[in-house]
C-alpha cells in the first residue's frame, strides 16, 4: 500500500530504487486518485493516455540500475509548457487543438531523468490571472474548501500536488503564479532567479518577468525539481550562467518591510500569522531587521504596465495564420479580427488593450518608459538591501483564497499580487512556504510566508525555507 | 478615455469587440489606468539606468534538431501541396 499523504519525491526515490514498489505501481495509484478527484477539482485539463507506458520505461531504467532524482516520479505539467506531440493550449480557445512540435528545455531535462508526465494542468488563460478563474476550461477548486479558488495562474499544477494527484509539478511565475496558489493550497512553490531556468518552450506572457518554477509538498522536493531543470541554455538568450552573480555569504539576518506589511488591504489574521512566523525565525537564531525599500509599494503599478506591454507584443503572434484557431472572414484583416475576437478570453483582451495603450505614441514615455526607470531603481534598491540582509520576508498573499466569483473587478484581483510581484520585477528568486492556517466559516485555509533572496542565491533560499519548515 | 479610444486600441490590436465588451473594457481600463497612474508621482533620482543587458552570441553552426515537418504542417489552418495557404494581401 502506498500512502500518498506522507509520500515525498525523496521517499519515493528510495522506495523505487529499493523496488518496494515499481514506477507502474506508483503511476497507477496516482491515476486512480486523479480519476476520483479531478472531476470536482478540475486540476488536469488532460490526463495523458500513455502514463503507464512511460512508467514501464522508467521501470526498465531502474531494472538496469539507473537512478536519477526524478526517475519514475509522476509529475504534472502546466498547460503552457511544450511537450512534443502533445496538446498544449495555455487554457485558451486560441490554442484548443494545438499540438507542440518540440520539447521545452525543462521537458528535455525531465525526460532524460525518466520522469513521468501525468497530464497537463489548468491555468488562467495564457497564465493571466491569480485564481485560475480566467481559464477557458473552468475554474480549478481549492481542495481545502471547494467553494474557493485554488489561486493562480498555476492553480491546476498546485492542486494536483496538494490533492495527491501528482508528486510534484511545474508551473510558471510571471508575478506570483507559482507562489500564490502554493500558499492558498498549503504547499511549496518556488520561482528561481530570472534566467536561471530556460524559458525555451514556455508560452510567453511577459518575457522579462516569466520564470518556470517548481511546485512540491515540501522544500526538499521543490529543490529536487529545481536542481533538475536549471542551467544555461543557448536556446534562451536571456538564460544566465552559473557565474552570472557573485556568490553570496550569509549573515543570518532577515529583513522585513514592515511599512508594506502594515499597509492597507492586508487581512489582520494574515498579519498575525506572519508575525508569529517572524518570531519563529527569531527563535531559529535569525536576526530580524526592519527594512524600508523605496518604491516597493509602487512595484504593483509598474508591473501592470510592463507585463501587459510585453504580453500584448507576445500575443500578437496568434493571428490564425500558421497555427491555432482560425476564423474565416472576407479578407485577411477580417480573419485576424475574428480569430482574435473569438480566440482570446476577457482578461487576455483586457491586457492586450492595456499593453497596446501604454506602448502607443504619446503615452509610451509616461507609462512604459517611466515604469522601466522605476524598475531599474528598484533593482538597485534591492541590491543595496541585500548588503544588509540575507532574506526579505513577507506574507505570500495579503489575503487567503477567496470565494469563486467573488472578485469580479480586475483591479481588486491584481492587488492580491502586492507581495509576489516584486521578485519578478527585480528578478530575484523567491519561495512560498506554508506558515499555518486561518479559520473562515469553519474551514481551515492555508497561509504562506514568502522569502526572497539575492540574485543567484537559490541555495540560501532553500536553506532558510527548510529551517522554517522544520519549525511549523 | 472614451469608447472611441477603446475602439481604436482594439483596431490596432486586431481584436473584434461587441458593443457590450467595449463598455466593459472602457470601465476596466479606466480603473486600472487610474491605479497605475500613481507612477507619475514617483521621483527617480540618481537611478543608475543600467539594464545590465548584453548581446548573447553563439557560433553560426548547423545543429541538427529533431523537428517533425508533419507536426508543424498539420497545424496549418489551410494548406495546399504542403504549403501554408493565406488570403491574398494585395
Amino acid at each position: 500500500m502506498i500512502d500518498l499523504n506522507t509520500l515525498t519525491i525523496k521517499e519515493a526515490r528510495k522506495k523505487l530504487d529499493a523496488k518496494e514498489f515499481s514506477a507502474v505501481d506508483l503511476a497507477s495509484v496516482y491515476l486512480a486518485e486523479i480519476e476520483k478527484k479531478n472531476k470536482e477539482l478540475n486540476a488536469y485539463l488532460e490526463v495523458f493516455d500513455d502514463v503507464l507506458e512511460q512508467a514501464k520505461v522508467a521501470d526498465e531504467m531502474i531494472a538496469k540500475g539507473e537512478s536519477y532524482p526524478l526517475l519514475g516520479i509522476p509529475l504534472a505539467i502546466k498547460d503552457n509548457i511544450l511537450i512534443q506531440g502533445r496538446k498544449v493550449s495555455a487554457a485558451s480557445k486560441m490554442l484548443e487543438n494545438y499540438v507542440a512540435s518540440y520539447d521545452a528545455t525543462v521537458i528535455v531535462k525531465l525526460k532524460k531523468q525518466g520522469a513521468i508526465f501525468l497530464g497537463r494542468t489548468n491555468t488562467d488563460e495564457f497564465a493571466m490571472g491569480g485564481s485560475t478563474e480566467n481559464s477557458a476550461y473552468g475554474v480549478t477548486k481549492n481542495p481545502h474548501d471547494t467553494s474557493r479558488v485554488a489561486g493562480g495562474s498555476s492553480g491546476g499544477s498546485v492542486v494536483a500536488v496538494a490533492a495527491n494527484m501528482a508528486l510534484g509539478a511545474l508551473g510558471s511565475d510571471t508575478g506570483g503564479s507559482v507562489r500564490e496558489p502554493a500558499s492558498f493550497c498549503g504547499i511549496v512553490g518556488m520561482k528561481p532567479t530570472y534566467g536561471r531556468v530556460s524559458r525555451y518552450g514556455l508560452i510567453s506572457m511577459g518575457s522579462s518577468l516569466d520564470c518556470i518554477g517548481s511546485i512540491a509538498k515540501n522544500t526538499t522536493d521543490a529543490k529536487i525539481i529545481y536542481d533538475s531543470i536549471y542551467g544555461n541554455d543557448v536556446l534562451d538568450s536571456t538564460s544566465i550562467t552559473e557565474s552570472a552573480y557573485p556568490k553570496f555569504s550569509a549573515k543570518k539576518i532577515i529583513g522585513v518591510p514592515w511599512d508594506l506589511v502594515n499597509g492597507e488591504g492586508i487581512d489582520p489574521k494574515v498579519k498575525e500569522n506572519f508575525k508569529q512566523s517572524i518570531e519563529k525565525l527569531e527563535n531559529l537564531g535569525f536576526e530580524i531587521k526592519d527594512i524600508s525599500i523605496k518604491n516597493l509599494d509602487i512595484s504593483l503599478a509598474i508591473y501592470y504596465i510592463i507585463m501587459p506591454a510585453e504580453a500584448s507584443t507576445n500575443l500578437a503572434r496568434f493571428d490564425g495564420v500558421r497555427y491555432g484557431l482560425h476564423k474565416e472572414g472576407k479578407n485577411l484583416l477580417e480573419d485576424y479580427m475574428l480569430t482574435k475576437g473569438k480566440g482570446f478570453g476577457k482578461e487576455v483582451r483586457r491586457r492586450i488593450l492595456l499593453g497596446t495603450y501604454v506602448l502607443s505614441a504619446g503615452y509610451y514615455d509616461a507609462y512604459y518608459g517611466k515604469a522601466q526607470n522605476i524598475r531599474s531603481a528598484l533593482r538597485e534598491q534591492f541590491n543595496k538591501t541585500f548588503q544588509d540582509v540575507d532574506i526579505v520576508a513577507t506574507p505570500t498573499s495579503p489575503i487567503p483564497a477567496w470565494k469563486i466569483g467573488e472578485k469580479s473587478d480586475p483591479l481588486s484581483m491584481y492587488l492580491a499580487d502586492i507581495f509576489t510581484i516584486t521578485a519578478n520585477i527585480v528578478g530575484v528568486p523567491a519561495i512560498s512556504v506554508p506558515s499555518g492556517f486561518m479559520e473562515i466559516e469553519e474551514k481551515k485555509l492555508p497561509l504562506g510566508i514568502q522569502f526572497m533572496a539575492p540574485h543567484g542565491a537559490e541555495e540560501m533560499l532553500f536553506e532558510v525555507s527548510q529551517k522554517f519548515e522544520a519549525m511549523i | 478615455m472614451e469608447i472611441k479610444d477603446v475602439e481604436n486600441l482594439a483596431n490596432l490590436a486586431r481584436i473584434e469587440l461587441t458593443e457590450e465588451e467595449k463598455k466593459d473594457l472602457l470601465s476596466d481600463m479606466e480603473s486600472i489606468l487610474g491605479y497605475v497612474k500613481q507612477i507619475e508621482e514617483v521621483k527617480i533620482e540618481d537611478a543608475e539606468l543600467d539594464y545590465k543587458v548584453h548581446n548573447v552570441w553563439r557560433e553560426d553552426e548547423i545543429i541538427p534538431r529533431d523537428f517533425s515537418r508533419e507536426l508543424i504542417t498539420d497545424q496549418f489552418p489551410d494548406a495546399q501541396d504542403g504549403f501554408l495557404k493565406v488570403k491574398k494581401i494585395l
